[in-house]
């Protein structure tokens, strides 16, 4: 048996050792989601977090995962109260035929930096073939990032405790 | 064709130990690190009915630890791991650069180096800058340790002299004597992530006061069954002073050192023409 927990929900997985990843979470738990495209590590249609860590569900045995933590695309939002991220894909037509999308999503939600540049080389392991990508940057760039909002209000607090120790 | 789950026998050692140990038992089984080479293989039902030894139960080898004579890099260190250490990051920026240049995010966060020189492409990003920093590849096997000059693991295309039974349990890099006056990393694909490379470079290179080269080192990949040193060329060089004319001998020399070829990535003719121009730019620039 290999235990690890999937969107934050314990796991006790109990097939073939070898199965990979991405149909276990398909198959075994019905988390249809995550979707193959290339079946090579090439197109990052099937990225997963694993520990926090976007990495493509295609190329990972299940045995690998043992007291890993894994979240997929069901762990953002649901339909009818989508994430910021994915509010924004909505707003800026970041999907179209949406193959890509949860991958990417994954992948986006894990950007520490989100200016336009950032994204492009942050992304750079998923393939669209709809949106010549110019509508997904711009859904990552307008999206908040929470990871960088953090960074930047605490940046921010030393900047204001700063200034308030000169004024003294 | 696709992999069938059922048909594989997975061993799985929780420690160094014990995957030596069960490799001696299995020496057909194929070791398994991060799988971002073997499982696309798998993928495309290649490996059907293979015994596998999962490594990713081995902790020992997962660290980047620092030695009196330089850094220790276990062989489970993922790409991204060497792309963000601050202490590869400083003293060895050649192979941080070229652990950024893999694939992309989500096989760097998987790709461990030690799983990258086992499967022993031609095109390997990280060998060049290996080959410069001569790094020593460690081994573990039931005969015992032993350590590998970095560019004597492999013996050809996809096949390394590992002996049967031995496993690769860290690489080895010896601090570099004296910061070299000028180093390069340059990779040469078909597209900015996820490309097999045409062509892949790193070089280093120090002087003498009087600008005469005291030494230069520079490695191509993907120019040769396996990584190569310009050995010729770093000889020319040797004493010399850098000028135009000096750079246009050494490029002649390139070719004795690599063998390109015609593939469906580039061909031999701008896979040399290419590397010369990164060897010329180097030493002029």
């Amino acid at each position: 048996m290999i235990s690890f927990t999937v969107n934050g929900k314990k796991r006790n997985y109990k097939g073939p050792p070898f199965k990979r990843l991405i149909d276990v979470l398909r198959e075994d738990f019905g988390l249809t989601g995550t979707k193959e495209g290339c079946g090579e590590g090439e197109c990052g249609a099937c990225t997963v977090l694993v520990d926090g860590k976007p990495v493509t569900s295609c190329l990972i045995p299940v045995c690998q995962m043992a007291g890993r933590k894994i979240e997929t695309v069901e762990s953002l939002g649901k339909p009818e109260r989508l994430n910021p991220l994915q509010k924004s894909f909505e707003e800026h037509a970041g999907a179209q035929c949406g193959f890509c999308t949860p991958g990417i999503l994954m992948t986006a939600s894990r950007l520490k930096e989100t200016d336009a540049e950032s994204v492009r080389i942050g992304l750079a392991g998923h393939l669209c073939r709809c949106t010549g990508y110019m509508h997904i940057v711009e859904s990552v760039t307008k999206a908040p990032n929470p990871l960088q909002e953090r960074r930047t209000s605490a940046l921010r607090r030393r900047r204001v405790l700063a200034r308030r120790g000169k004024q003294r | 064709m696709r992999g069938a789950p059922r048909g594989m026998i997975v061993l799985r050692p929780e420690s160094a130990g014990e995957a030596v140990s069960l490799f001696a038992e299995n020496p057909s089984a194929k070791p398994l690190a991060g799988g971002t080479d073997y499982m696309v293989l798998w993928n495309m039902g290649e490996a059907n009915g293979q015994s596998v030894i999962d490594l990713s139960g081995v902790r020992e080898w997962r660290s980047i630890r620092k030695t009196a004579a330089g850094l220790s890099i276990g062989a489970l260190v993922t790409h991204a791991e060497l792309r963000d250490d601050p202490v590869v990051r400083r003293e060895f920026p050649l192979l941080a650069q070229a652990a950024a240049m893999v694939g992309a995010e989500q096989i760097q966060n998987r790709g461990t180096l030690g799983g990258n020189i086992a499967n022993a492409s031609p095109a390997g990003d990280t060998f060049p800058a290996l080959a410069v920093y001569e790094a020593t590849v460690k081994t573990v096997s039931r005969k015992g340790d032993r350590g590998l000059p970095f560019l004597q693991t492999f013996s050809g295309v996809k096949k390394t002299s590992l002996e049967p039974g031995e496993l690769i349990s860290a690489i080895d890099i010896p601090y570099l004597p004296k910061r070299p006056y000028r180093q390069l990393f340059r990779k040469v694909g078909t597209r900015a992530a996820m490309a097999i490379s045409k062509t892949v470079a790193a070089a280093l290179i120090w002087l003498e006061r009087d600008r005469t080269v005291r030494e230069l080192r520079f490695a191509l990949g993907s120019m040769a069954p396996t990584v190569r040193r310009l050995k010729a060329a770093e000889e020319l060089v040797k004493g010399k002073r850098l000028t135009p004319e000096l750079a246009a001998k050494a490029c002649e020399l390139l070719s004795q050192d690599v063998s390109p070829i015609d593939d469906i990535r580039s061909t031999a003719e701008y896979r040399l023409h290419v590397s010369q121009n990164l060897l010329s730019d180097f030493l002029l620039s």
